[in-house]
């Protein structure tokens, strides 16, 4: 139990959660629930190991784990946006069928060893007491993508012309097609976005925070969690960050409970009889929902919510949002 | 030169026939085994023997078409709660959960004990049958009610309860109740088992080994009475207005949370019911890994069925004919993929409902 090693790994787990929820931010934001998540998530992950190993490339690996989200993120996107199905069934079907891909594609892949995306230290910022200890040091690069990526994706929504296309789409998209803006256009590529985040977030796992093959273990939910992180986060990517952040810790910390004799001092329960470890592992799951009551209660009473479109087809020329 | 031909897709704006919902959905599933099966074929396998095995696997004799029914009868009853649920846009992802819920509670009755171990079987059933749906519209009830006071997304909800109940069923099975250290109960005394159509063997010789047991009886009772309750009752008009038109429904004065609530605990009981009529009817005992994904595939059944309690039972035999082969076919993942790629198709062939596509000759156009 070290608070130190905590929050060094809760940031490297965090980094998937947080990969996963600012695709599904920018999906959501364009208007398109996306709940394959999970699905994407796992064949990014199984398509990036199995690419690393082939190629002996990791990066090779991460790049077709990002394709591979991307692609499959497309089926949702024409069911849903030009075919106008639920968005709700869509997602989930295609959380089957990515993770019945990632199944069938990854047999085999258990207990190999490609090559990994590299963990290193920044130079100077890593000798900062503390901080540079638990920020910079022995971090895969792929985390400090992901601290690049918060301050990036946050301008580029509420600040840029395009990330106000973005928005614009996911509130009133019968208004941003008088301006112009192509709607169908707009959705496909933010749906393409998420999933190629989402992919990106599954070979996060499998080529670098814990890696390996562990079919559908790889991801464990993890997906899903990031859905309701967004939910959380009230569709803010730097909110959505911490979140994620805040539940990589958690998961370590939980991790750690598990191991020692003693206890701040008292006898460990839980090293006493294993069996109450399950609570623990429950306890990420009851804390989503814990997380999501305080944080509808709050976008009740400031009356936030979700993009005023999220979940509704646009159909050119009818009446509707 | 431009194409002679263009496709043009246009609004339905007449009924559409009775007979299109069916075929479109029977094309789904069609193309949806094409698609798996060149996956398939593109990993090295050999679609058209898999295809083979799968029917002798789950129709070929009485015993596996009785294997496959056994494998169906849990898909019945979750496949009817999340129709249920459907019906009222209430996105009831949890019915996993709620199985497992309603296992556990049922497998109570035997294991705290509930009731004197001696009871008749009659008694020891009941108990189960009641335990089991408690258990399961508990589940429901917390996502149900936090749905209706505090606006949560009830899918997310719904999705967290599932790990957590079958962390909650580990926590007994591996523990308390386990069985000398295996991660299973001790097995049931045979007051606790459902009547299974093998226990007749001794009068009817053809039945011995038919594990089709009572719990089927509870699927096609529950189809009898959800239909009911969606297509002739008072409550059912209700939800279904609830379901396509909120803001009417609230205009009308209806009860919103409290049907919510209702729809989610009745959702659940179903499931925990599917959970009992498992523990009850074929392990006869709690253990690890009681659903192979019920939950799940209940999903899809009850889309693939458009909802309809009935075409639940038809399509539940389908997907439980998966499952029996799913077990045995490799890679594993198949059957899975198979699911998904059916829902899929099912989703996307809908579009067909909803519009003509007409192929228009370029020149007639112009006219």
């Amino acid at each position: 139990m070290n608070l130190e090693i905590i929050l060094h790994a809760g940031l490297a787990t965090g980094t998937i959660l947080l990969f996963a929820a600012i695709g599904e931010i920018f999906a959501e934001r364009a208007g398109v629930m996306n709940l394959g998540v999970e699905g994407m998530m796992l064949l990014g992950a199984m398509a990036g190991f199995s690419t690393s190993l082939a190629t002996q490339n990791a990066w090779l690996g991460l790049i077709m784990a990002i394709f591979a989200g991307g692609i499959l993120s497309l089926a949702h996107g024409l069911v849903t946006i030009h075919f106008q199905a639920d968005q709700v069934v869509s997602g989930l079907s295609l959380t089957f069928l990515g993770t019945g891909l990632a199944l069938v594609l990854g047999e085999g892949l258990t207990g190999q060893n490609p090559p990994l995306i590299p963990n290193v230290s920044l130079p100077i910022l890593a000798s900062i007491p503390f901080l540079g200890s638990v920020f910079f040091t022995n971090h895969s690069i792929l985390v400090y993508v992901g601290y690049l990526f918060i301050p990036l994706t946050w301008y580029y929504i509420y600040k840029t012309r395009p990330g106000m296309h973005l928005r614009a789409v996911g509130e009133k998209p019968s208004a941003a097609d008088t301006l112009g803006i192509n709607v169908y256009r707009v959705r496909y590529f933010y749906v393409f976005v998420g999933g190629c985040l989402a992919g990106l977030a599954g070979a996060t796992i499998s080529l670098s925070v814990s890696p390996g093959w562990y079919s559908s273990q790889t991801t464990s939910g993890q997906g899903w969690i990031a859905v309701a992180i967004v939910i959380f986060a009230q569709w803010n990517p730097v909110r959505a960050a911490v979140g994620g952040y805040l539940f990589g810790m958690l998961r370590r910390f939980i991790l750690d409970l598990q191991g020692p004799a003693l206890l701040f001092g008292f006898q460990n329960p839980i090293f006493m009889n294993h069996n109450l470890s399950f609570f623990l592992q429950m306890t990420p799951f009851l804390l989503t929902i814990v997380a999501l009551v305080w944080g509808s209660q709050a976008a009740m009473r400031k009356r936030l919510g979700s993009p005023a479109a999220l979940g509704i087809p646009y159909i050119r020329g009818e009446r509707g949002l | 030169m431009k194409n002679p031909f263009t496709l043009q897709i246009e609004k339905r704006s007449e009924d559409i026939p009775k007979w299109l919902p069916l075929v479109t959905s029977l094309g789904a599933v069609l193309v949806a085994f094409i698609f798996s099966g060149l996956v398939l074929k593109m990993i090295g396998g050999q679609p058209l023997r898999v295809l083979g095995f799968f029917f002798t696997a789950t129709f070929g004799s009485w015993g596996v078409f009785s294997d496959t029914l056994v494998k169906a009868t849990p898909l019945i009853m979750v496949g009817l709660a999340c129709s249920l649920a459907f019906k009222m846009k209430l996105w009831n992802i949890g019915a996993e959960g709620q199985f497992y819920l309603g296992a556990f509670f049922a497998s109570m009755v035997v294991l705290v004990p509930l009731v004197p171990p001696d009871s008749p079987k009659v008694v020891v059933l009941t108990a189960m049958v009641l335990m089991g749906m408690i258990g399961g519209a508990l589940w429901g009830f917390i996502p149900g009610i936090l749905k209706a006071k505090y606006n949560v997304n009830e899918i997310i909800t719904t999705l967290m309860l599932n790990y957590v109940a079958i962390y909650w069923n580990n926590y007994w099975i591996f523990g308390k109740w386990s069985d000398a250290g295996f991660q299973m109960t001790p097995m049931f005394e045979k007051t606790a088992w459902l009547p299974r159509l093998s226990d007749y063997a001794k009068q009817f010789n053809a039945l011995s080994g038919i594990t089709l047991h009572l719990g089927v009886v509870f699927g096609l009772i529950a189809a009898f009475v959800i239909w009911w309750i969606i297509e002739r009752s008072r409550w059912g008009y209700e939800i279904k207005l609830i379901g396509d038109n909120p803001k009417a429904a609230r205009y009308a004065g209806l009860n919103i949370s409290r049907n919510i609530i209702l729809v989610m605990m009745i959702s659940g009981a179903l499931a925990g019911l599917a959970g009992m009529a498992e523990v009850s009817g074929v392990v006869h005992r709690l253990q690890e890994r009681i659903s192979p994904g019920y939950g799940f595939s209940g999903i899809i059944v009850a889309w693939l069925s458009k909802l309809n309690p009935f075409a639940v039972i038809i399509v539940s035999i389908l997907f439980g004919a998966l499952i029996v082969a799913g077990r045995e076919i490799q890679p594993s993942g198949i059957a899975f993929l198979l699911q998904g790629t059916i829902l899929f198709m099912v989703i996307s062939s809908d579009v067909l409902l909803r519009y003509k596509i007409r192929l228009v000759r370029y020149n007639e156009e112009k006219a």
